[in-house]
């Protein structure tokens, strides 16, 4: 049972059970965009409001909402995801997203083959809460879900005006 | 006894030996058949997702490597004696598949990829031909994606209208409408058996309705042929698809029966060689049954492994698998409801004799994907997801289902380790 603890965590469950900015804002003056994981049905749908959009990746999100329907894994990684994002600029952001990818994907490439757990010497401290996401890597099929959140947030950002950079 | 009249059959029908546990199986004997069953011991493996494919047993496995070890060849048009054992191989496949089905012309059997094939080949052959504006198509809200966006994907071309066999709320069809929707359908795509609920439908009440208004009938039968008897002159479809792999056959090969006289006067599918009779600079003419529709090389060895799969289900006999499915659904219904109660929700009908042997359940307010992992975690394999049936998932108002199916090598100890599993992860989830 120990990969199974290690995939749903504590924390992981907390954000499950009491989803964090869960709901809709208005749209416009915010942006919304869906994801869907179309293996699994999983659904997630992003509200973001910025403070001014012309300030580029200076921009604050002011405010973000999630609505959607899926696992705990889906699900929790979005409510970590709000949580972390409020407040901050659009380049803290994406580079949050971008910590996280890399957490993820350090193993996304071996999707199928024996996959060895999550990388020992990343640097996981400025993921905060997300870090507890990190066994999901041993269960390759589950990657899509943790980061189906982060490509629907990356889809918002465009849509807001201020596209990423991948 | 054909999938329309399927009751508890007649428990003096047949008289294999009756092991303890009342079914007419003998599981364990079967299971040794299978050797993925022995080779993954730790944990045991609980296979619950034959919906999805089944396993294959050794008697498929060694058909085939027979035939690469002693008889492969390109098959027809070879004079040397190799070329010719391949052929024949290829062709007392087809005629078992015939012979399986209760089809009397074996050139009315075409090995296609697989069902999803089969149905693609129905719609942008006889569909393309026959289906246009002011035409209609009626499928039900329990068919497979494979029995929706071909016909989609043609209508979007073609103009014609799409309608929908709607629901009761146990899943099963409401056909109060069916004369009336029927009017002006041309195509009716039908399942044999939800792989997500496991209803059974009346094929033959609606062949009889869609006959009389003047329509064909296209039978999804994935789902049915591996685990009930069926007989294309009984139930009176005019074209029916299925999967080898879902019935103890390969993967690569698949199987589309349709009536002659339909076959013949439609247009070859996909082109290229083995499908013509001559070729000429301005033209082809295509060769005639079933060659017309085999373009290229066909799946051999997967056709001869499929042969082997029929042989092994005729030995069983596929009224002993529909009585052993049926007491095992019955089973799995009464002993999860009692153990786990108001906690578990099933989808579909309350009858195990209106049923295949597939169960889509809900726990608790567990997400069937989270479910799914847990279960994995005690070796007991089943499915979340949304099963290739979106709209279906839309009537049943959840975004996904956890499925377990069951097979001639599952049995009661399978159905009690799903249980405790389940038990497990409510534990898990919810201490
Ligand atoms: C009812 C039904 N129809 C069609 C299919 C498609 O079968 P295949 O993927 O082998 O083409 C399946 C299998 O998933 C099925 O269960």
């Amino acid at each position: 049972m120990s990969d199974l603890e290690d995939l749903y965590r504590e924390i992981i469950l907390d954000h499950y059970r009491s989803p964090r900015n869960r709901g809709e804002l208005a749209v416009p003056p915010a942006s919304r965009a869906e994801g869907f994981n179309p293996l699994c049905g999983d659904e997630i749908v992003v509200y973001l409001q910025l403070d001014d959009p012309a300030k580029g990746d200076e921009a604050v999100v002011q405010d973000i909402a999630i609505g959607g329907q899926g696992c705990s894994i889906s699900q929790s990684s979005a409510s970590m995801m709000s949580a972390a994002a409020k407040g901050h600029t659009v380049a803290e952001v994406r580079e949050l997203s971008s910590a996280f990818k890399s957490m993820m994907s350090v193993h996304e490439d071996e999707l199928g083959g024996t996959v060895a757990g999550a990388p020992e010497d990343a640097d996981l401290s400025a993921l905060g809460d997300l870090a507890a996401l990190r066994g999901v890597v041993q269960f390759p099929v589950r990657i899509k879900c943790a980061t189906l959140a982060w490509n629907t947030l990356a889809e918002v950002l465009a849509q807001a005006g201020v596209a990423t950079s991948e | 006894m054909t999938i329309d009249t399927m009751g508890t059959p007649d428990p003096n029908a047949s008289a294999p030996t009756r092991p303890d546990n009342g079914s007419a199986l003998d599981v364990p004997s079967i299971k040794a058949d299978f050797p993925i069953l022995s080779n993954r011991i730790d944990p045991p493996l609980v296979f619950l997702d034959s919906a999805a494919s089944s396993q294959k047993p050794t008697a498929v496995l060694d058909a085939m490597r027979h035939y690469y070890e002693y008889d492969h060849a390109n098959v027809h048009r070879a004079a040397y004696d190799l070329a010719e054992a391949a052929t024949n191989a290829l062709e007392s496949a087809r005629a078992k598949v015939a012979g399986f089905i209760g089809a009397t012309d074996p050139a009315e059997i075409i090995f296609t990829k697989n069902a999803t094939e089969s149905i693609n080949l129905v719609a942008r052959s006889w569909g393309a031909a026959n289906l246009g504006e002011g035409d209609a198509v009626l499928l039900t809200q329990l068919e497979h994606h494979a029995d929706i966006v071909p016909w989609q994907q043609l209508a979007a071309e073609k103009g014609f209208e799409i309608r929908w066999i709607p629901l009761t709320a146990d899943a099963q069809l409401d056909l109060s409408d069916l004369d009336r929707m029927l009017d002006g359908v041309k195509l009716v795509g039908l399942t044999a058996m939800s792989n997500v609920v496991g209803t059974l439908t009346p094929v033959r009440h609606i062949t009889e309705a869609a006959h009389t208004a003047g329509a064909v009938v296209c039978l999804d039968a994935c789902q049915s042929v591996p685990h009930t008897p069926t007989d294309v002159s009984e139930l009176d479809v005019d074209f029916m698809v299925f999967s080898g792999h879902k019935m103890c056959g390969p993967t690569g090969i698949g199987v589309l029966w349709g009536r002659r006289h339909l076959l013949e006067d439609m247009p070859p599918f996909l082109g290229g060689g083995g499908m013509i009779l001559d070729v000429r600079l301005d033209g082809f003419v295509p060769a005639d049954l079933p060659a017309k529709f085999e373009a290229g090389t066909p799946p051999i060895a997967e056709a001869v492994g499929l042969g082997a799969a029929v042989d092994y289900l005729e030995a069983i006999g596929m009224e002993v698998v529909r009585e052993h499915e049926i007491r095992l659904t019955a089973y799995a219904m009464r002993s999860l409801t009692e153990r786990l109660g108001d906690d578990l929700t099933i989808h579909g009908p309350a009858e195990p004799d209106l049923r295949g042997g597939v169960l889509s359940f809900a726990y608790r307010d567990i997400h069937p994907h989270d479910l799914s992992q847990v279960l994995n975690s005690y070796g007991v394999c089943v499915r979340p997801g949304h099963h290739c049936a979106k709209p279906l998932m839309r009537c049943l108002g959840v975004g996904a289902t956890a499925r377990a199916s069951w097979y001639i090598y599952n049995d009661t100890d399978d159905i009690d380790a799903l249980a405790a599993a389940i038990e497990a992860s409510g534990d898990f989830f919810s201490p």
